[in-house]
């Protein structure tokens, strides 16, 4: 059912519920290889929720439940015989804020290598700085690899972070609103390394912001709000997707009067 | 949100209290006394000093007694530390005696307490559900809550007689070190493991995401991730469970032994864990509970006993900073 060339992950009706508490609905999406898809709409539409799918980093949250298949290279992520363990080695992840851990900037890049048992000081030491060249950081830190992550700036940090997660060879790497806690130059400098990254993984990122999605995204997908009067004056409301095009177009040429809304900043 | 409709009814004073007459009935700007709140600072830099002034009160006693048991001329600095035992009657004063059985039961307690406490500390922090973590944290605090007394009746009427079963009649004595270390590893276990999941729960969450982001196993994220993170505070929590091991007394009062042990020379027997012993404890409690006459040299040891104790305490209390600083990993 699915085509494995060009397309990275293929979403078919998946809900996705958090307790009884329905998120998202229906969220049905073809993400290219090697692009960047970026996820934007207004807050609580569920664009972090389905991106959190993607990897099954929902998985940590005990009510999270989801239905339909998310296939990655079609095979779906969601199977009974599926390792999550395995599926994150494949699928890497950035995080809204900076989360580097409390270790020094060297053993935050080779963690996720000594994972996967990569020992021996002359390997790791490339990886390292391979990785670090890769997160365009390894000139601000060569010198000092030993000091804690902790001491970069918030912009140093994120990319700290992207070294950290290319330096396991993810074929994706999703990013939840990755410069959001960041400052206009952090963020610039987020925005270029995106670009180069794209070269050798597909990336989807979550942003609030448009301007970010229409500069550095190849395909867009709107999420929207549902939603429903229950009795008892109970509002329930959820996320669907409520369009995906290509960037240009979407901003462009929005299908629906609902995305020009959005895009128009009129609501979010 | 409605706004006023004319800027009038904003800038005009409230008709049923006029503000600014009562500002205006302020006739300077310049400071007034104000007695009450000086009055409540006295009152809390009051009860701020005090315990300074009782921790010096304490020390006073301490340090002018111990100076007289050191000055009666029955005994000098190095047979205290040096002597195989502590035998007032026998004018022997031996510190290390006692020293030795304190050291033995909170061995023994560690032994116990440091492993179950951090177990479970790892377990109700990463692994329980709430529903189990809502029921076992409550029992765990029971504990906590037991008179130590109890403890003490608990070591010499079941875990004695456990001991005696399982290693024999004639290798464990009625009154052992083991037998109160064990129990006091139980008692302490409560404040090692909620000190503990303290600080595990602290780690923030975004570092388990980041960890499993990066291919980690739930194990390989608490130990590599979790664990470092909240080294200081389980370190911390393991020096607290050390130092109220130390000054425990009803438990070691009651099934440790009424005697002092006996270092080296003929019949040495300290170190022995199924033996009796004597801690520091467990002997100021004995000897205060018989008649005692003030400035008797029996009297004057005990302050320096005390004065020991307080030492240990308060060296425990230096490595745990100490530690705590140099291990600290700081998280956002």
């Amino acid at each position: 059912m699915t085509e494995n060339g060009a397309h990275a992950f293929e979403l078919r009706g998946v809900n996705i519920y958090y307790g009884s508490k329905k998120a998202v609905e229906d969220v049905n999406l073809s993400i290219p290889r090697q692009k960047i898809t970026a996820f934007i709409g207004p807050s609580g539409c569920g664009k972090s929720t389905v991106l959190r799918s993607l990897n099954r980093m929902n998985d940590l949250i005990p009510s999270a439940r989801i239905e339909g298949g998310v296939f990655f290279g079609g095979q779906n992520l969601y199977a009974d015989n599926v390792d999550p363990v395995e599926v994150r080695r494949r699928i890497g992840m950035v995080f809204q804020k900076p989360n580097p851990f409390p270790k020094s900037i060297y053993d935050n890049v080779a963690y996720g290598p000594r994972l996967l048992g990569v020992r021996g000081k002359a390997v790791l030491d490339e990886i390292v700085e391979h990785s670090l060249k890769g997160a365009f950081l390894w000139d601000e830190v060569r010198g000092d690899l030993k000091k804690s992550g902790l001491a970069l700036s918030g912009g140093q940090q994120q990319r700290l972070c992207i070294a950290r997660t290319i330096a396991v060879e993810p074929e994706v790497i999703l990013m939840d609103e990755p410069a959001s806690a960041l400052d206009p130059i952090a963020t610039q400098a987020i925005e270029e390394l995106m670009k180069v990254l794209v070269q050798r993984f597909t990336i989807v990122i979550v942003t609030h912001n448009m301007q970010q999605a229409q500069r550095v995204s190849d395909y867009t997908a709107f999420y929207s709000i549902r939603k429903k009067e229950e009795q008892g004056g109970v509002e329930n409301r959820w996320g669907v997707l409520a369009e995906y095009a290509p960037t240009d177009r979407l901003f462009s040429n929005p299908a629906s009067e609902e995305t020009e809304r959005y895009i128009r900043g009129e609501f979010g | 949100m409605s706004l006023p409709t004319e800027v009038g009814t904003i800038n005009a004073p409230s008709a049923v209290f006029d503000m600014r007459a009562q500002r205006d009935a302020r006739t300077t700007i310049f400071r007034r006394p104000r007695p009450a709140e000086t009055l409540i600072q006295f009152f809390l830099f009051f009860c701020g000093v005090l315990s300074i002034f009782t921790t010096l009160g304490i020390l006073y006693v301490l340090g002018s007694e111990a100076l007289l048991f050191f000055q009666s001329g029955l005994v000098d600095l190095g047979e205290f530390l040096t002597a195989p035992v502590w035998q007032p009657q026998a004018e022997e004063f031996g510190i290390m005696s006692l020293v030795s059985a304190t050291l033995m039961t909170t061995l023994f307690a560690m032994i116990v307490a440091i492993p179950l406490g951090l177990g479970a500390a790892i377990y109700l922090a990463e692994y329980a559900k709430d529903r189990t973590r809502a029921i076992l944290k409550p029992i765990l605090e029971i504990l906590a809550g037991i008179p130590t007394v109890v403890y003490g009746y608990f070591a010499l009427t079941f875990m004695t007689p456990l001991l005696r079963g399982i290693f024999g009649q004639d290798t464990v004595s009625i009154y052992n070190v083991a037998s109160a270390g064990l129990v006091m590893g139980i008692m302490i276990l409560p404040t090692i493991t909620s000190m503990s999941e303290d600080a595990l729960s602290a780690v923030p969450r975004n570092l388990r995401e980041a960890s499993y982001g990066l291919s980690a196993t739930k194990l390989e994220t608490i130990l590599k991730v979790v664990l470092p993170a909240g080294l200081s505070g389980i370190i911390a929590a393991f020096i607290v469970g050390i130092s109220r091991a130390v000054g425990e007394t009803m438990i070691v009062a009651l099934a440790a032994g009424a005697g002092p042990c006996k270092l080296y020379g003929d019949g040495a027997n300290c170190f022995q864990p199924f033996d009796a012993a004597e801690t520091m404890t467990g002997h100021i409690v004995r000897i205060s509970g018989g008649d005692l006459s003030y400035n008797s040299i029996d009297y004057n040891s005990l302050f320096a006993i005390g004065l020991t104790l307080f030492l240990f305490t308060l060296v425990l209390n230096l490595i745990s900073r100490s530690i705590t600083n140099r291990f600290r990993e700081v998280y956002q």
